[in-house]
């Protein structure tokens, strides 16, 4: 069964989001969780997205993705009506919510999609929420209203500082560790070498840090193993025992290496994608 | 022998049946047919079947090879109990519909099986036709003859008969070889059937893992078309356990008996240093990749990339690791080696795969065992470092068990390792699933009939006996279905 756009919009250059069509995944997931898409049922790639937002009522799934790839280059091509052949899930063990006390919450990019349903459950369960989000530009950051409105205090940072403080996102968290009611929890999610250094930084004051991790998959129900990451010494599949992980016991470092596995591949499949765009003029 | 000396001998036969049966000896005289194949240096670069089939000629030839004996030893080594030599008799005598029938009652995917059960150990083992020669091989090919006249049959004319709807509801879950049979056979006896498949395309391990080559897809496409035909309805995209759970299926969806054949799942890995380096794959991705997601077309279709490998290690010694080796070659690796830690006696491999890998230029290192695998700075796999074995006492599976010998380490330079060595049991029904009944290793416990610890659940194939094959899942579904028809026939009195 076809899965129809029932809207779409471009968030910021890259970073597209969409409501699509999948009552049987907007009923069943719960926050953390993600679903696997392909475009078409023939030849497509199987890509992991999370899940940003779902509405029951509405029978549909909000994803928020950044334009790379090939597939995540033709889904923001594709445009209200278009359909999505295959969307499965939810996939991946829920976020564990708890009332924790002062929850951190630091998104980098992208990575304040999958944030949202996270903090937003956290702050139902009670919890302190201070949010730190993090993006390149002014213009490449994301989702900051729906943030503000469940966050007791909100940090934004920008690389070049063209909005709020110029900073890695690392330099407020640190602030934060550091002040005498210290976080009881703390969530990253944001690009693999963000999540990295914001481990080293809560690594140091002893406080529990959960990941989210985003690895190459292609089932999604833990057979084939492609999604594994070197967590406390062992291999974990990112499908079934994550997508979330303690984000201190994570090699991140060879995490990153596997992520471009297909660097290669990806490009001559990108600029083959462009090329072809071009010719049949795929402009609605 | 010839095609024209193959015509010919048929023709003595024919004419010298006209006036008297063959007798045993000169049955005997008939040479074995051998199965025509694709050229080994030609295919090497073609995902197309290597097995081409048996011409008529060929079939009747084999058949009459068949001595008819009473006793029939064919059938104890079948795990369905297909009436082996009623089949082989119809197929000497040119009855080839007849022989489908035949077939067709006990097995519903004589294509499927007819190329990928392993004969040898199973009915062909016990041949008397093999054993009166000392030479297995030298059986009559069954497999190959039930391969035949399921291939001519192309367009899947025969449709089981469908019962009178019966208001039932029965949900299969995974679309492999066990579910399409429970389906079919709980569909047939009239009952409303529903198969979910979490991936976009339904046959299980027969698209996702089995190559191309082997068993090429329109032929597993074609039952599954069967099950549509005959009112099966088929979800894919359906985790159950994440998408519904199996409770759901039961107390919100009004399904009546649920049928579990959701595979092994999970890759094993060895636990060595390097395992999570970029370039080392299970064999359950690599075949995914290559297989159900057409890797081999990318660039000119497909958009999953596969390892672009000029030297492949694929370790293990079974059918997949077969099967990861002889995909890698077609993938345009230069240079493919197994390496397996016993020799090739305990390979649980069938014969005629290790023939054909070998065929194919697949170097074999026997009584070896990689004891780490080593990289370059950006965390590319160069080498597996290994270690030799040699064989000590049978083990509790009879084989000899593999030692390793102490400073033995040596170096093989790779790109690629492929893990081949087995799966342990997928957690997603157990962790979803309360009050269902597991054992140690995370199968599910069964009785005789499939039954699970749970009214009106069903379960069979790897999740419940750990990998097994495809004919031995075949077996369980049809088991399970038998108790599923039963179960709701009684429920449906009360």
């Amino acid at each position: 069964m076809p899965h129809k756009i029932v809207s779409k919009r471009q968030l910021s250059e890259d970073v597209f989001t969409a409501e699509i069509e999948a009552p049987l995944v907007a009923q069943a997931r719960k926050p953390g969780q993600f679903v696997i898409i392909s475009i078409n049922n023939e030849y497509s790639e199987r890509i992991p997205l999370t899940i940003a937002n779902a509405d029951p009522k509405r029978g549909t799934i909000c994803l928020i993705w950044q334009r790379a790839g090939k597939t995540t280059t033709e889904l923001a091509d594709m445009q209200q009506g278009d359909e999505i052949a295959n969307v499965t899930g939810p996939l991946g063990m829920p976020t564990h919510i708890d009332n924790f006390g002062t929850v951190v919450c630091v998104g980098g990019g992208i990575g304040n999609a999958p944030l949202l349903p996270i903090a937003k459950a956290l702050k139902k369960a009670g919890n302190k929420i201070i949010s730190i989000l993090g993006a390149k530009s002014k213009e490449l950051l994301i989702l900051e209203d729906d943030f503000s409105q469940i966050s007791d205090e909100l940090i934004i940072t920008t690389d070049d500082g063209s909005y709020g403080r110029k900073a890695l996102v690392t330099e407020p968290l640190k602030e934060v560790c550091l002040r005498s009611e210290k976080p009881d929890q703390i969530f990253v999610i944001g690009p693999a070498i963000m999540m990295k250094f914001c481990c080293e930084v809560t690594k140091q004051f002893s406080i529990p840090t959960q990941v989210s991790l985003n690895t190459i998959m292609v089932d999604g129900t833990g057979m084939c193993g492609g999604c594994r990451v070197e967590f406390d010494g062992r291999a974990k599949f990112v499908c079934v025992d994550g997508p979330e992980f303690d984000g201190h016991k994570v090699d991140f470092d060879l995490m990153m290496k596997r992520l471009n596995a297909y660097k290669e591949q990806e490009q001559q499949a990108r600029e083959q994608y462009k090329k072809h765009r071009c010719k049949i003029g795929r402009d609605k | 022998m010839t095609d024209k000396d193959r015509q010919e001998l048929l023709k003595q036969i024919l004419k010298k049946q006209e006036t008297e049966k063959l007798k045993p000896t000169e049955r005997y005289e008939i040479p074995s047919q051998d199965m025509p194949e694709q050229d080994p240096v030609k295919r090497r670069d073609n995902v197309n079947e290597v097995a081409v089939g048996y011409t008529e000629t060929h079939a009747r030839l084999e058949a009459m090879r068949c001595l008819q004996c009473k006793k029939a030893p064919c059938i104890k080594g079948c795990p369905v109990k297909i009436r082996i030599g009623d089949f082989v008799s119809a197929i000497s005598d040119g009855d080839f519909k007849k022989a489908l029938a035949v077939i067709k009652e006990n097995s519903l995917l004589p294509a499927v099986c007819g190329r990928i059960c392993p004969q040898e150990v199973q009915c062909q083992q016990t041949c008397t036709v093999g054993l009166k020669f000392k030479d297995p091989t030298k059986a009559v090919s069954i497999g190959r003859l039930e391969r035949f006249v399921a291939d001519l049959d192309k367009n899947n004319e025969s449709v089981p008969a469908v019962a009178v709807e019966t208001g039932m509801k029965v949900a299969v879950i995974g679309s492999g070889p066990g579910g399409i049979v429970a389906a079919a056979d709980t569909r047939r006896a009239g009952h409303d059937v529903t198969i979910y498949e979490a991936f976009h395309k339904t046959g299980g391990v027969l698209v996702y893992g089995i190559p191309e080559f082997r068993l090429p897809k329109a032929i597993v496409q074609e039952e599954v078309d069967t099950l549509t035909k005959m009112g099966v309805k088929i979800v894919c995209n359906f985790v159950v356990g994440r998408t519904r759970t199996i409770e759901q299926l039961m107390k919100e969806d009004g399904f009546d008996a649920v049928y579990i054949g959701v595979g092994a799942g999970l890759p094993r890995f060895m636990g060595i240093e390097g395992e999570s380096l970029v370039g080392v794959y299970s064999a359950n991705e690599y075949l995914t990749r290559a297989n159900l997601m057409r890797a081999y077309d990318f660039g000119s279709g497909a958009d999953t990339p596969i390892a672009r490998s000029k030297k492949v290690a694929v370790i293990g010694g079974g059918n997949v690791a077969m099967d990861s080796a002889r995909t890698a070659v077609r993938l345009g690796a230069e240079k493919v080696y197994l390496v397996y830690r016993r020799t090739e006696k305990e390979m649980p491999a069938r014969i005629e795969e290790v023939h054909h890998a070998k065929q194919e230029g697949i170097e074999f290192h026997i009584l070896q065992s990689p004891k780490r695998i080593i990289c370059d700075e950006n965390s590319y796999v160069t080498a597996i470092e290994c270690l030799k074995y040699r064989l000590g006492e049978p083990d509790e599976s009879g084989r000899r068990r593999p030692i390793p010998i102490e400073g033995s380490e040596f170096q093989i330079e790779v790109d690629t390792v492929i893990i081949a060595i087995g799966n342990t049991a997928n957690p997603l029904i157990r962790q979803t699933t309360p009050g269902l009944e597991f054992n140690k290793w995370g199968n599910i416990v069964v009785d005789e009939n499939c039954k699970t610890s749970l009214e009106g659940v069903y379960a069979g194939g790897d999740i419940v006996s750990g990998a097994a094959t495809v004919i031995l899942a075949m077996g369980q579904g049809r088991i399970a279905a038998a108790a599923i028809n039963d179960y709701l026939a009684k429920k449906k009195m009360s």
